[in-house]
């Protein structure tokens, strides 16, 4: 349905597009099909900005996000003004920093009269660009040192004075990766186990069918909570890090092995599967030469699927104190410091992390749908 | 029929087991054994473990056995009711535990509830109603509810009662009730608290169960049978509810099996949250002062009673579906 409204689509020319579709490769119609699913592609584009967060966090973060400072405890965002007298130039507003009489808090009130322009390409703190190009120029910035009171803080400040931006930078670096090296493991899993289930059937394939039941049947995050919770207080954040990643993935891999195994049982009986079989090659040659390339697509869109629940797992443990610990950064560690109603109510800005969870949760949601749906261009 | 039960509930035995197994291990992973941590807890708080006493309770456990003798100790301990000792509380779990674990049970079974109460019509809406605002509206508030994780959720509302209404949309009863005996009133208070922590609990498996219910039904609804059923004059309502409707609930049933570990695991986090007096709050603490009794049977209890809700479940399947009754094979 899709190939042939794909190639009627166009007028003027329609032998050339039917011609130019039967000799399109897989992945290229593939391709085809994808494009028309426009939110899909709308949130590939937002999952590649992501990643591109993730490579150059230190670009696009401004302070460094572990310096502390008690005189900038939970500062307002400060809003970026691009004009000033009809001219581009770009600044914020200082704050006055004063002690609220009654309370004793520390109140900040936004100074119109005090501009500090923003500066792009500014000098900041020293970094390596993609851990290579030792380099100080971030994207944006202040002019430094001259004053203690210039300082930009775009979304505010947390109740140790850290730099919110900068902090949401690397939190995303975290995050992002955490969940694509769960999905990686989850995959390996999945895989072995899910192709040995549905290649070889039978008894294999019974008892990894009522394994995938069982695991399925059992509340996850109480597991997840006692397992983490067992990591030893003086890990370091790398070994903390991976051992997360093991521990979320060792209880996801069993969506991606239930498709796996989908997809092996339906190409079984294929003709082109038995023909090999038949002409005498090896099972290794027909699962990884035959079989797996004609649904290598379907595996890309499921880990896709499988991404947000490795997320949203992720900030649950480190929003509960389980995961990753600070000084590490992550989405859930950034958003522990909004557990407290009281806080969130006098300092909104604290909810910031949610918004790109939810947004990346949303786009790669859209994205596998949209992936899945191209998996199989010859299918309708 | 009997075949599929017994075959449910034979899977249902070897979850059990499964948990138990894990449970026992997490019991087992912080370093130390459980007599040294209680001897150090005592000491910490000024009194002291006799030799004798302590001699008494590494036979009771059976450490310096090896491991499977330990898990059947274990076990068998827990067939007699004694789930252990609770180091931070001193008490036994069970006490500790207390109506939390009830409350636990409510408040699952409130927002599943809820999930079906709410899914079933929007879902038979959406799908006869296909491509209208109420479907696009129901289309959205479906993918917010799949976007949104429970605790952030719970965290937005939480800060908008707050803000807004000045009120705190937390707890499940009221302060002056909250340590009361049961009672009439109590109970009432309970019911009034419930809405909020069910819908948020409830919302990511209905987002889910429109779209299924919605998918199914419009698979159905183009089936021969609904135009012979119109052709033959029944009312349109009659048409939808008596057979495409029915047909669409069976995928719809099955689903609970997941749904229901998937609502009893976001409880735990969004307790923590609301302030519910489930046994989420209680869980975590005990992990981090390594209350490892109290943090196994919490996930061990959990556990069970998800694979027996699961069980429930699958049984009302059998009922709803006659064509499992009658596979038997």
């Amino acid at each position: 349905m899709a190939i042939a409204t794909d190639a009627g689509s166009v007028p003027g020319a329609p032998i050339a597009d039917a011609q130019r579709v039967f000799v399109a490769s897989q992945w290229q119609l593939m391709w085809w099909r994808f494009r028309k699913h426009r939110l899909a592609v709308a949130s590939g584009i937002v999952v590649a900005g992501f990643y591109l967060v993730v490579l150059g966090a230190d670009f696009l973060a401004y302070s460094d996000p572990l310096a502390s400072e008690a005189q900038r405890s939970l500062m307002p965002p400060q809003p970026i003004r691009w004009f000033h007298d009809g001219r581009l130039r770009p600044h914020v507003y200082g704050f006055k920093g004063a002690r609220d009489p009654l309370t004793f808090k520390r109140v900040y009130q936004p100074d119109p009269g005090q501009k500090i322009p923003v500066r792009f390409f500014a000098q900041g703190f020293e970094y390596r660009f993609l851990g290579l190009i030792p380099t100080s120029r971030h994207l944006v910035g202040v002019d430094p040192g001259r004053d203690a009171s210039v300082t930009l803080f775009l979304l505010g400040t947390d109740v140790q004075g850290r730099d919110l931006w900068s902090r949401l930078m690397y939190g995303t670096r975290i995050s992002l990766t955490i969940g694509l090296l769960g999905v990686g493991l989850s995959l390996v899993l999945g895989v072995v186990l899910g192709g040995f289930s549905g290649f070889y059937g039978g008894a294999i394939d019974t008892v990894i069918q009522r394994v995938i039941e069982i695991l399925r049947s059992i509340p996850t995050i109480p597991l997840w909570m006692g397992l983490a919770a067992a990591l030893p207080r003086d890990w370091s954040i790398l070994q903390v890090y991976f051992a997360i990643t093991i521990i979320i993935s060792l209880l996801g891999w069993t969506e991606l092995a239930r498709v796996i195994r989908g997809r092996f049982l339906a190409l079984r009986e294929e003709d082109f599967v038995v023909s090999a079989r038949l002409v005498g090659c090896s099972q290794m040659r027909t699962i990884f030469v035959h079989m797996v390339p004609s649904f290598m697509s379907h595996i890309i869109a499921a880990a896709t699927l499988a991404l947000p629940a490795m997320i949203i797992s992720e900030t649950a443990l480190s929003f509960l104190g389980l995961g990753l610990r600070p000084p590490a950064i992550s989405w859930g560690v950034l958003l522990q410091q909004a557990q407290n109603v009281q806080t969130v109510a006098i300092s909104p800005w604290l909810m910031i992390p949610a918004i790109p969870v939810i947004v990346a949760v949303m786009a790669f949601n859209f994205l596998g749908d949209g992936l899945r749906d191209a998996a199989d261009p010859y299918g309708r | 029929m009997l075949a599929y039960i017994g075959r449910r509930a034979l899977l249902a035995v070897f979850t059990v087991w499964a948990i138990s197994v894990l449970s026992f291990v997490i019991i087992q992973l912080p370093p130390g054994d459980y007599v040294s941590s209680y001897i150090a807890q005592m000491a910490s708080m000024g009194s002291v473990v006799s030799d004798e006493e302590a001699q008494n309770l590494r036979i009771q456990y059976g450490l310096g056995q090896p491991i499977y003798v330990q898990y059947w100790k274990w076990m068998k301990q827990i067939a007699e009711g004694n789930f252990g000792f609770s180091m931070e509380w001193r008490r036994p779990v069970t006490e500790v535990i207390g109506e939390r674990l009830w409350l636990t049970v409510v408040v699952a079974v409130a927002a599943l509830l809820l999930t079906w109460v709410l899914a079933l019509p929007i879902g038979i809406y959406s799908a006869v109603r296909q491509y209208s605002l109420g479907d696009y509206l129901a289309t959205f508030i479906g993918f917010i509810g799949l976007a949104v994780p429970n605790f952030l959720l719970a965290l937005v509302l939480l800060y908008l009662g707050f803000t807004l209404f000045d009120a705190h949309i937390g707890g499940l009863f009221s302060p002056e009730l909250q340590d009361a005996p049961w009672s009439l009133a109590r109970a009432w208070d309970l019911c009034k608290h419930l809405p909020i922590p069910a819908l948020i609990l409830g919302l990511a498996g209905t987002a889910q169960q429109i779209r299924i219910m919605r998918a199914n039904l419009l698979d159905e609804l183009r089936r021969p049978y609904v135009v012979t059923a119109r052709s033959k004059g029944l009312s349109e309502p009659r048409v939808i509810v008596k057979y495409p409707v029915r047909m669409a609930l069976n995928p719809f049933a099955s689903t609970i099996g997941y749904t229901l570990p998937f609502i009893v695991s976001g409880s735990i986090i969004v307790s923590l949250v609301l302030g519910l007096p489930t046994v989420g709050p209680l869980l975590l603490r005990a992990l981090i002062s390594q209350d490892m009794f109290l943090a196994g049977t919490i996930v061990l209890l959990l556990g069970v009673m998800t694979v027996i809700g699961t069980l429930i479940s699958d049984i009302l399947l059998v009922w709803i579906d006659p064509r499992i009754r009658l596979e038997d094979t």
